[in-house]
């Protein structure tokens, strides 16, 4: 497989149903993402990789309208570039996770909103295939 | 030992191609030792900063190796607030008789580009997209907005303000006033933020020269007195530029806590204050800023914009001198523009700009990367 995430440990992969990892710090039990060895809340070290799940709720959100410069990897150009949703989505486990959106359309997204975890192929890699991140979709409510 | 300042200089904000930062520092310096009717060789100390400019104690080769001590600072956004507050304690300690505090900047065009690995984040955070601060900015205002009923309208109502108040103030980078159809035409940056809500990097310095209250009157008929500094960090929980995640419980501000300092160190309160100089970095901000410095209620910022009460002739004038919007964002000297002008304006100096009603007592607040806010609080 030449698809590969642009970092370990961000979520399972490769997994049927993905999940991101985080870290749950054994002194006070603040969850973080991603996992960091010390603790942000209570400097305590000995923190374990837990799953943080694969949805959460949209808490706030915006567009990145413009091509970013480097260290933003694409293959996009100024001409090509197609904006991205970019938003912080609250998820069961306790913290809030900023994150690529699928979405880009302002209309199509609401703070309180359900939401899904997707792994996207953002861009392409040098193997000739792409890079993988974690990202958020709208969750479809049937 | 009070503390007053006695001399204020400032060298354009904007462009100016022909000076480095360091000279416009240096021209900044020089009008403040004018200001104040004192010579370089008599400064005993100094403390000033710049991102991009250069080290500020290079300023002796402009203005002549006295041999006076200098300190260079560099706080982030709160470089300036934090010389002013070095100099301060150095006058109040009474080890000094006097000082300079400076602050240059000389950014090149367009938005910052912060690398990962300068603020403790991994590469990936970068590569993916994230890496801007113009996110944060849209998404902390977009939360902000749902959370106490603010609209687009009141964004707006900040950046007209803002670039009418510039193209009143003859040192001001951007001096041509924009309507609201101007405003809301402009190109969708970071939603809800539009090219017109956010300031631009720039060039631009101010100096300051400050001394023991006591002798303040041998150099100036004028003195303003510095009532408090404060400079405060990010609390875990506070929501900040750059950050991943995080936690669903969330912590006052550094503003809050640098501004719940400054009016205990000064013994009053919002309600005291004439006139301020809130951290304006795009026009959310200083929605937000209006209530964490607490001069409005959470919400209260709709009503207080829509009856144009921070506006110059208002009941509370906010950003008399257009502000980071209209004046840029010289990292080194833009925390002590906002003291120049309130010093400005309790002098009476204001010219076209100037507040009515006589004002007393004056506020500044910048707040900015990674979460440090300095506070002062003024008086004459
Ligand atoms: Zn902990």
């Amino acid at each position: 497989m030449s698809d590969k995430p642009i970092h370990a440990n961000l979520f399972t992969w490769p997994a049927d149903n993905p999940s991101l990892l985080g870290g749950l710090c054994g002194h006070c039990g603040e969850v973080s993402f991603p996992a960091q060895s010390s603790c942000r809340h209570c400097s305590g070290t000995g923190s374990s990789v837990i799953e943080l799940g694969d949805r959460g709720t949209l808490w706030t959100w915006t567009v990145q309208n413009f091509l970013p410069k480097p260290p933003y990897v694409t293959d996009q150009t100024t001409a090509t570039f197609e904006p991205y949703g970019v938003g912080y989505v609250e998820m069961p486990a306790g913290v809030r996770i900023e994150s690529r959106l699928l979405t880009s359309d302002p209309e199509k997204l609401h703070i309180g909103m359900p939401m899904r975890l997707v792994i996207e192929r953002f861009s392409r890699n040098d193997q000739g295939g792409h890079n993988l991140s974690f990202a958020f979709d709208c969750l479809e409510v049937s | 030992m009070d503390v007053a300042i006695v001399g204020i200089g400032l060298h354009p904000f904007g462009r100016t191609p022909s000076m480095s930062g360091l000279q416009q520092g240096a021209a900044a310096t020089r009008a403040a030792l004018a200001d104040a009717g004192v010579d370089w060789s008599d400064i005993e100390c100094g403390y000033g900063g710049s991102q991009d400019g250069g080290n500020a104690d290079a300023i002796v080769n402009e203005m002549g190796l006295s041999g006076l001590q200098f300190t260079h600072i560099f706080n982030g956004c709160a470089t300036g607030g934090s010389s002013l507050h070095a100099a301060y304690t150095a006058v109040k300690s009474g080890e000094y008789r006097n000082a300079l505090v400076l602050g240059f900047d000389k950014h090149a065009p367009g938005a910052f580009n912060a690398s990962p690995a300068d603020w403790g984040i991994d590469d990936w955070y970068g590569e993916i997209g994230l890496m801007l601060t113009t996110q944060y900015f849209g998404m902390k205002i977009q939360r902000y907005m749902h959370d106490h009923n603010i609209s687009e309208k009141a964004l707006v109502a900040v950046a007209e303000k803002a670039f009418h108040n510039g193209s009143i103030n003859p040192t001001a980078w951007r001096r041509q006033a924009l309507s609201s159809e101007d405003i809301m035409a402009s190109t969708m940056i970071s939603h809800p933020l539009r090219k017109y809500m956010f300031c631009s990097p720039a060039e631009g310095a101010v100096a300051l020269i400050l001394c023991s209250a006591a002798e303040a009157k041998r150099y100036t008929t004028q003195p303003i007195f510095l009532n408090a500094t404060a400079v405060r960090t990010r609390h875990y929980g506070s929501f900040e530029v750059f950050s991943p995640s995080q936690p669903i419980k969330q912590a006052d501000s550094p503003t809050v806590i640098a501004s719940q300092a400054a009016y205990q160190q000064a013994g009053i309160g919002p309600a005291d204050i004439d006139i301020a100089q809130l951290q304006d970095t795009e026009s959310g901000a200083e929605i937000i800023h209006m209530a964490e410095n607490g001069f409005c209620e959470h919400g209260e910022q709709e009503q207080w914009l829509r009856d144009g009460h921070t506006q110059i002739g208002g009941k509370f004038p906010v950003n008399t001198d257009g502000g980071c919007l209209a004046n840029g964002e010289p990292v080194g000297a833009s925390g002590l523009r906002q003291v120049h002008e309130i010093c400005v304006q309790l002098r009476q100096q204001g010219g076209a700009r100037q507040v009515p009603g006589n004002p007393k007592t004056g506020y500044t607040h910048v707040y900015g990367a990674p979460g440090i806010s300095g506070v002062t609080i003024l008086s004459r």
